[in-house]
């Protein structure tokens, strides 16, 4: 590449003393830092030869503006030296691997002689793993030398005590070495190849570098003070710090130079160690964190990094972004499924680049003229120069004269501009999904009820994000690759992933049942809605009088050589079961040629996320385009017929016989009988305990087991005969909208045992779960048995058992969101550079190979049939209409 | 823990180890070049590895291994061994939330 330099590696090392010196442009000596003036004193930690800052000042020292001024370090002359945090485990490796006395790394000549040819050896082949593993070695071994083999001098051991304070436990005592005796010992390593064995670098990181003599006072500019509203200067974290550095550091100098008593000497210069400690790191395991007066904790400089809001996660990966909006969702029905909603008060702010052209000119005057506060408007002209013209502030009219192609004008947000919609937590791709403005009063975000799964969105109270895309490229991969239809189909399995929930699926499943009968001003009405365009259909029935079915009405919406067969729903219920088309249950959906022939629609054929549905066939075999059609408007049709049936649920619905309520009595009665039996069995101590458990355990789950599952399911059987297949409850639940028939139980019978950790409730009192009952009560009521349904209503313990069950749920889902948030932030970083070659590889940006065939069959899941790439049944279906 | 009588060669019939075979060095070639690589870009196999050892594989060798797959019925994987390796401790590094 001729005129381009390659970074090729980069070097990490460690300011020496010196460099420190050469770098800083004055030594810092004043701890005050403006004097009564409101000035900056000179060599204060505001100097102003550190760079400037305000607006119009000229640094002294380059000449520049705060503009260009690049910022310069100062530095402090430390009374005595401290150690530096962040190395103190370094610093602890060479004291333990080094001779106190020599300084000569603790292997004897031989030995030192081999490992040196074998580390040049490494390094010339590049092994630098192993060179890792043969330092760690080499340091084990220096480590464990009692006697220095070069000086015969006796060796002790070195402990660190966390942050910074090293100890040497001599036969006299234990003795406490202080940073100038651990800086002698590290300077008195002279050796260089030493240093090498032990995996140091002699030239860039000298090991008495670590221990810190002069300190390097960063440029303002990484230290801005803040202007309060009162005109009271508040100074940076770090300013703070310095100051307290630079205040401990002259008292101890003075203390110094008038021989002061040592014990004063030694707290003060453990003080200065705290201080430019906790200016590095204030959260240092085993030291005091440092606060302001107000309690609030310092931020050090390893703050500034660290972390989610630190500069790497928070600045670096992740930034904030101009040309976004955020705002509570709502639905809308109405809108296409790859619409989005727009409040105008955000269309105003948000805009778009739009180049004036001599064909758009007149209708970019009248964006120009009205301005800002009108819809549609303009914010912003950018004139040829590159000045950037405010509106607000201008005569528009005259403005709009001026206007001639090659302006630009920062348009508001208009119907049909494209823009990216996201709803956190983004965990896949499609979180993040192109929509089509669609510009509406009022201040919520408005989408379409189908897309509500992709983005795991509800309507509780949740808030997404909306992003304009200011490029011609930008827009142009929004509508290629991310607009809402790209992504029907989820590239997790292949599966639809927008499709209908809940009233959607017993909309459809009531207006294709085949009690339903349709007259000609339903049909007008549900063709209406759907946007229908064709011609008018036949009447299915002619007697008493013209009437037309539902599954006709879906039918004109088929393709024409459509052929799909399936079991519904409601068919997994043995006894509404289809085995072929003859049948009264209708629970096989049939489509022939693109005509509907029988069964009903529900959450198997027009469902989210249910694999080789109809609606799964008609992405993958017509495509996108008419699925959104189909998604659009047939599944709106289904709607306004629930609203036309007026499908509800109540109180009512959940009723049973006096007669059901007797016999469900007797069935808990007679329960709960055997459940004394079994406690008087355990009292007497005939109980057999079964293998591998305790007599109590055994008891625990025989219990368990009656009250639970046998009874709730010998109940079920008691009521199911009462709810027929008209009843609202029981369609939402057999079709999959909503609710199963353990909820029905509990509703209309009775909750059953409540369980904590799969075991009845056990914890609260003394032997006992609450005060109402006897010590050691082992009975059902006593230990979380609720025996009414919510039809009925719960007794107060009931009401308190219920809750205490119900709490586990809650705890559960908060653990498992943050873990698993964790899991895939870390499956994230490591794969996220993986990409499949042409040859279909799975490499690093590097070359290195991952996976030598993707998936090691090759195949896409979101283009293949539910995980196989080609479902052979499927494709005969297709030709000859019918599965073999 | 495996008896001390139990050969160590027992491990290549085990059910759950894929057959591993070594490539000859023309083999190794037409691997390379079929994929357009260096012999480090291929997936790494350490040294220590008992199959390895086992097969007295050295360092710069390419070894095949044939996988039973779920999704492909058979798998075809290469891997080069590998002196240069480090053993983290265990526990790994900071490990940041």
């Amino acid at each position: 590449m001729p005129g381009k330099a390659r970074i090729s590696a980069i070097k990490f090392g460690i300011l020496s003393p010196e460099e420190i010196r050469k770098i800083s442009v004055t030594t810092i000596i004043s701890s005050d830092v403006y004097d009564v003036d409101g000035f900056p004193i000179d060599g204060g930690p505001m100097d102003r030869r550190l760079g400037a800052i305000e607006p119009r000042e000229i640094c002294p020292v380059c000449g520049n503006t705060r503009d260009s001024c690049p910022g310069h370090f100062g530095h402090i002359e430390l009374a005595r030296p401290v150690i530096h945090v962040s190395f103190a485990k370094h610093i602890h490796m060479y004291l333990k691997t080094t001779c106190r006395v020599c300084g000569r790394i603790k292997i004897s000549e031989a030995e030192r002689a081999k490992y040196l040819e074998l580390l040049k050896r490494l390094d010339e082949q590049g092994l630098k793993y192993l060179k890792k593993r043969l330092h760690e070695y080499i340091r084990r071994r220096a480590a464990a030398a009692t006697k220095c083999p070069h000086c015969g001098a006796k060796q002790y051991k070195i402990r660190l005590e966390k942050p910074h304070t090293f100890y040497e436990e001599t036969e006299e005592g234990v003795r406490k070495i202080n940073p100038i005796e651990v800086r002698r010992r590290l300077e008195n390593i002279q050796q260089d190849d030493d240093i090498r064995l032990l995996g140091g670098d002699p030239n860039d990181a000298r090991p008495e570098w670590m221990v810190l003599t002069v300190l390097p006072v960063p440029p303002r500019a990484v230290r801005p003070s803040i202007l309060l509203e009162t005109g009271i200067r508040s100074e940076d974290d770090l300013t703070h710090k310095l100051v307290d550095i630079i205040r401990t550091n002259n008292r101890l100098r003075e203390h110094l130079e008038t021989g002061a008593p040592n014990a004063i000497i030694e707290e003060e210069w453990d003080l200065l160690q705290y201080h430019v400690t906790t200016y590095f790191d204030n959260e240092s395991p085993g030291i005091a964190v440092a606060r302001h007066r107000s309690g609030k904790v310092l931020k050090g400089l390893a703050q500034r990094l660290k972390g989610k809001e630190g500069r790497f996660r928070g600045n670096l990966s992740g930034k904030r972004v101009d040309f976004s909006a955020r705002t509570v969702i709502s639905p809308d029905p109405n809108l296409s499924i790859d619409e989005v909603g727009v409040p105008v008060d955000v269309a105003k702010i948000l805009t778009v680049p739009e180049k004036v052209t001599q064909w758009n000119i007149e209708e970019m005057r009248k964006l120009v003229i009205n301005g800002p506060e009108k819809w549609p408007g303009a914010n912003y002209v950018i004139r040829p120069d590159g000045r950037k013209i405010n509106l607000k502030y201008v005569d528009r009219k005259a403005l709009a004269e001026t206007l001639a192609p090659g302006h630009i004008v920062e348009r508001h947000l208009k119907d049909g501009d494209i823009v990216l919609f996201n709803r956190q937590p983004s965990l896949h791709r499609i979180s993040i999904m192109a929509h089509v403005a669609r510009v509406l009063p009022y201040k919520t975000f408005r989408l379409n009820l189908l897309v509500c799964p992709p983005y795991n969105a509800d309507f509780d109270g949740d808030e997404m994000n909306l992003h304009v895309p200011q490029s011609e490229e930008a827009r142009a991969e929004a509508r290629l690759l991310l607009l809402v239809e790209k992504h029907i189909l989820t590239p997790r399995y292949g599966a639809p992933i927008i499709g209908g929930l809940q009233d959607y699926i017993s909309g459809a499943f009531l207006l294709t049942a085949k009690s339903t009968l349709l007259t000609r001003d339903d049909v007008i009405e549900l063709l209406g809605v759907a946007g229908y365009g064709g011609e008018f259909p036949e009447p299915a029935i002619l007697k008493p009088g013209p009437y037309w079915t539902g599954k006709q009405l879906v039918g004109l919406f088929l393709p024409e050589d459509f052929n799909f067969k399936k079991l519904a729903k409601i068919g997994g219920t043995p006894a509404l079961r289809c085995i072929d088309e003859d049948c009264p249950h209708d629970s096989l959906v049939v489509v022939k040629k693109g005509v509907f022939l029988e069964g009903v629609l529900d959450k198997a054929s027009i469902g989210a996320e249910q694999p080789e549905s109809l609606l799964h066939w008609l992405v993958k075999e017509y495509g996108e385009d008419i699925a959104r059609l189909f998604l659009d408007r047939v599944y709106r049709m289904f709607l306004r017929f629930a609203e036309k049936y007026g499908f509800t649920m109540g109180y009512t619905h959940l009723l049973v016989p006096r007669k059901a309520k007797e016999r469900i009595r007797e069935i808990i009665e007679e329960k709960k009988k055997e459940v004394y039996d079994l406690i008087e069995k355990y009292r007497r101590r005939e109980l057999e305990p079964r293998p591998g458990r305790t007599l109590e355990e055994t008891l625990e789950d025989e219990i368990i087991n009656l009250l639970s599952k046998k009874l709730l399911d010998d109940v079920a059987d008691v009521i199911t005969p009462y709810f027929p297949m008209t009843n609202p409850v029981i369609i939402m639940a057999r079709t999959g909208a909503r609710g199963n028939p353990v909820n029905l139980t509990q509703m209309a019978a009775l909750l059953g045992q409540q369980t904590i950790r799969g075991r009845r409730i056990t914890r609260g009192y003394h032997k006992r779960t609450l005060p109402h009952f006897k010590q050691g009560d082992l009975g059902p009521e006593a230990r979380g048995f609720i025996s009414h349904g919510f039809v009925d209503g719960l007794n107060p313990i009931e009401v308190f058992f219920h809750a205490a069950a119900g709490r586990e749920g809650l705890t559960d889902t908060a653990v498992r969101t943050s873990q698993s948030g964790y899991m895939q932030r870390r499956l994230i970083n490591a794969l996220q550079d993986l990409r499949v070659e042409y040859d279909g590889t799975v490499r690093l940006p590097t070359g290195e190979i991952v996976q030598f065939l993707y998936s090691e069959d090759g195949v896409d899941p979101m283009k293949s049939d539910h995980g196989e790439s080609v479902k052979v049944k499927r494709v005969i279906e297709r030709v000859i209409g019918w599965r073999l | 823990m495996p008896h001390k009588h139990v050969p160590k060669t027992f491990i290549l019939e085990h059910e759950l180890v894929p057959e591993h075979e070594v490539l000859s060095p023309e083999e190794a070639e037409e691997v390379l070049e079929k994929y357009n690589i260096n012999r480090y870009q291929l997936p790494w196999i350490t040294i220590d590895d008992p199959i390895v050892k086992l097969l007295k594989a050295k360092p710069g060798d390419i070894i095949r291994i044939r996988r039973r797959s779920p999704t492909a019925g058979e798998a075809i994987v290469y891997r080069v061994v590998i002196a240069d390796t480090f053993q983290p401790k265990k526990g790994g590094g900071r490990r940041e939330k």
